[in-house]
């Protein structure tokens, strides 16, 4: 083969390991908007929120100590005492599910009824909100995060690869685990929607919200239920950025590009997520490749949001999304 | 006592269809002309001019312009501050290229240009809607600063990428570049402040901004009893990114000098003109102000409260004012949907019956 398609071929690896990473932030879009018709603007940031937090308590950093040493003149920082991975993701979890709930009382519980347009932009307030109480408690600056993933090149990738091509492909260990991690989770959330009483409740509630609270579902539980959810694949998708690339705050601009996956994999579909977040991996790191010697480098920023532009002009519905059909 | 209708007689048609039916308003808007005109260029300080003011006028035009979007329209964009670098660098290139012209005419011929470019990403909005859109105005966002940082044409291959404003006076007085004065930068953007509110406030009265209320409260129903959605839509999103490229052109020409679209015009920037329009109050002009003044005094307060009265670090400062922003746009759109502008609309209402309770 020759080399051009080989790097492009490596490229569009790369790329599909990217967007698993769009899939994971695109989950948990989905989640919520099917359960509560609510598009949640602050799901990047809530992935943020949750990898500061899994930094903070497994280093035991003090919440609040730069607030508390600026206020009362104390210089305190950490507790003394680092907790390992294992204890300190089902805190981050604890953390995670304490947030729905709030949000749900305090936020959502207000603004039944209104419509989604006003509900989106509640979702960018909550975003802003997470995004300094996040800087406020845990600092501002870039953290490293180790859940004990393995990094670096994958030689079983690079050896097979070059004895096959006589190239070796550059592939992150830690994509390879992003994916087993992310058919894990899809593969979890399918199982919980199908086989549990919670799921089925939940796809009711999805399906028709007043039918489903006729039979006596309660609303609220399954709203808690969808956030504390998509605040756990929140969580997941900050520990893959958070061991890639530090924890700062681009991950919630990179969290941006789930919207566009969202177009192309359709607002309401599960695996339209995961195939709209390949997709656009791939595609960003292909033009790219392709047009980096034509018009420049970077087209990563805005190739997502054009492809999305110009499927919506076509398909707005999406791969996989349920046609938009509009009632007077 | 003074402010009420009642014994205010009208005797023609104009003066009943006037802007300020009551005269306590009238005078009011008269009164604060005459000290924005008369009063403050002369005891305005540059501080004050450069922290607050001027910044409150430009962002004022940027929050009109997106009201008229959002809140006239009810087309949500997010992509306002990828159109105020369109204004920025139209400017740019138009004063670069035409060293003769006029200043306050490159301003206004921004404007066309960023409605131009507004009308073509304006374009989905006729298929879609709703946060189908935002992420359609985020596709400009990103496009746009993108091309901006990248062809070298826009900013005439200087090796920084960056932008900077000429030096460019009109009637002798320096308007633009380091050496203008901030009265001259302060008088320019209150002409431009007033003309632009005035021009809003009558166009959203008149038959365009009754079809884009139309198209607002319900777009079938609008397109039924016979209102175009192709001119409305458009015509919209044409005169909102006129606005919004005006006050990106003032932006760049009269206030930061120098700009790097990457910097000056980020994502963040949209969303602050859309927290000003949504604190402010979706659907008003004088909730424009009143948002954008919000949102610009918020900051320089916090900070001379807490890191110059306080002692507190300056980063410290700025997550706590991102954080109370992001709670305020929670709190307002709880209690008050319309912002602020509603509870001065509330507060008239009293003032009307005032002493009385019913």
């Amino acid at each position: 083969m020759s080399d051009t398609v080989l790097f492009a071929l490596e490229a569009a690896l790369n790329g599909l390991t990217v967007g698993i990473m769009y899939s994971l932030v695109a989950l948990g879009f989905v989640l919520i908007f099917k359960a509560s018709g609510i598009f949640n603007f602050a799901q990047g940031v809530m992935a943020l929120f949750a990898a500061l937090t899994l930094v903070g308590i497994q280093t035991g950093q003090v919440p609040f100590s730069h607030l508390i040493n600026a206020a009362l003149g104390t210089n305190i920082h950490d507790f003394g005492f680092t907790l390992p991975a294992i204890l300190s993701i089902p805190l981050t979890v604890g953390v995670m599910v304490l947030m729905a709930l709030l949000i749900e009382r305090l936020v959502l519980k207000h603004l039944v009824n209104q419509e989604p347009i006003i509900l989106f932009m509640a979702t960018i307030g909550l975003a802003y909100f997470l995004e300094g109480l996040g800087d406020i408690m845990w600092g501002a600056e870039v953290k490293p995060l180790d859940v004990g993933i393995p990094q670096g090149m994958s030689s079983t990738v690079d050896e097979f690869t070059y004895n096959l091509f006589g190239y070796g492909f550059y592939i992150d260990v830690l994509s390879l685990w992003a994916l087993g991690i992310a058919a894990v989770l899809v593969t979890a959330l399918v199982v919980f929607s199908q086989y549990t009483k919670q799921g089925r409740a939940l796809r009711a509630v999805a399906d028709d919200h007043q039918a489903a609270l006729s039979v006596g579902i309660s609303l609220r539980f399954i709203w808690v239920l969808t956030w504390s959810i998509a605040g756990i694949v929140a969580l997941v998708a900050g520990i893959m950025w958070g061991s890639k690339s530090g924890v700062q705050f681009s991950l919630s601009l990179i969290a941006l590009k789930a919207l566009p996956v969202l177009i192309l994999g359709g607002f309401t579909s599960i695996p339209g997520a995961i195939v709209g977040g390949l997709l656009i991996g791939v595609g960003e790191k292909l033009f790219d490749f392709f047009m980096q010697p034509i018009i420049g480098g970077a087209t990563e920023n805005w190739f997502a949001y054009m492809l999305a532009l110009v499927f919506l002009l076509f398909r707005p519905q999406g791969l996989f999304g349920e046609k938009i059909i509009e009632r007077v | 006592m003074l402010y009420r209708e009642a014994g205010d007689f009208k005797t023609s048609y104009a003066s009943d269809n006037q802007t300020f039916p009551i005269r306590g308003d009238r005078m009011a808007y008269w009164a604060v002309l005459a000290v924005a005109f008369l009063v403050v260029p002369f005891v305005l300080g540059d501080y004050w001019a450069n922290a607050v003011v001027i910044p409150f006028l430009i962002y004022v035009i940027a929050a009109l312009g997106l009201n008229l979007l959002i809140g006239y329209t009810g087309l949500l964009s997010l992509g306002t501050a990828a159109f105020m670098a369109v204004g920025a660098y139209a400017t740019y290139k138009l004063t670069t290229a035409f060293p003769g012209m006029n200043i306050y005419l490159v301003f206004l011929l921004s404007g066309v240009v960023t409605a131009a470019v507004g009308v073509l990403f304006g374009l989905p909005s006729l298929k879609i809607k709703g946060f189908y859109l935002a992420v359609a105005t985020l596709a400009a966002q990103f496009f746009l600063i993108w091309l901006f940082t990248r062809v070298e044409w826009f900013y005439n291959h200087s090796p920084t990428g960056q932008i900077a404003m000429p030096e460019r006076s009109m009637f002798g007085i320096t308007i633009t570049g380091a050496a203008a004065s901030s009265t001259a930068v302060y008088m320019t953007c209150l002409i431009f402040v007033v003309v632009m509110a005035w021009l809003a406030r009558n166009l959203t009265r008149g038959t365009l901004g009754r079809t884009w209320m139309a198209i607002r409260d319900m777009d079938i129903a609008a397109e039924i009893i016979g209102v175009n959605p192709l001119i409305a839509k458009l015509s919209a999103f044409a005169v909102s990114s006129f606005f919004v490229g005006v006050a990106g052109a003032l932006m760049f020409g009269v206030y930061l000098g120098a700009a790097e679209a990457g910097e000056a015009f980020s994502i963040n920037k949209s969303f602050l003109v859309l927290f000003m329009v949504i604190i402010g109050g979706l659907g008003s002009i004088l909730g424009s102000f009143l948002g954008a003044a919000f949102l610009v005094v918020l900051p320089v307060l916090l900070k001379l409260l807490l890191v110059d009265g306080f002692g507190w670090p300056a980063d410290l400062a700025r997550h706590l004012e991102v954080m109370i922003i992001g709670a305020l746009i929670i709190v307002v759109l709880i209690a008050e949907p319309h912002g602020m502008a509603a509870l001065w609309r509330t507060m008239k209402e009293k003032l009307r019956l005032w002493p009385f309770p019913h």
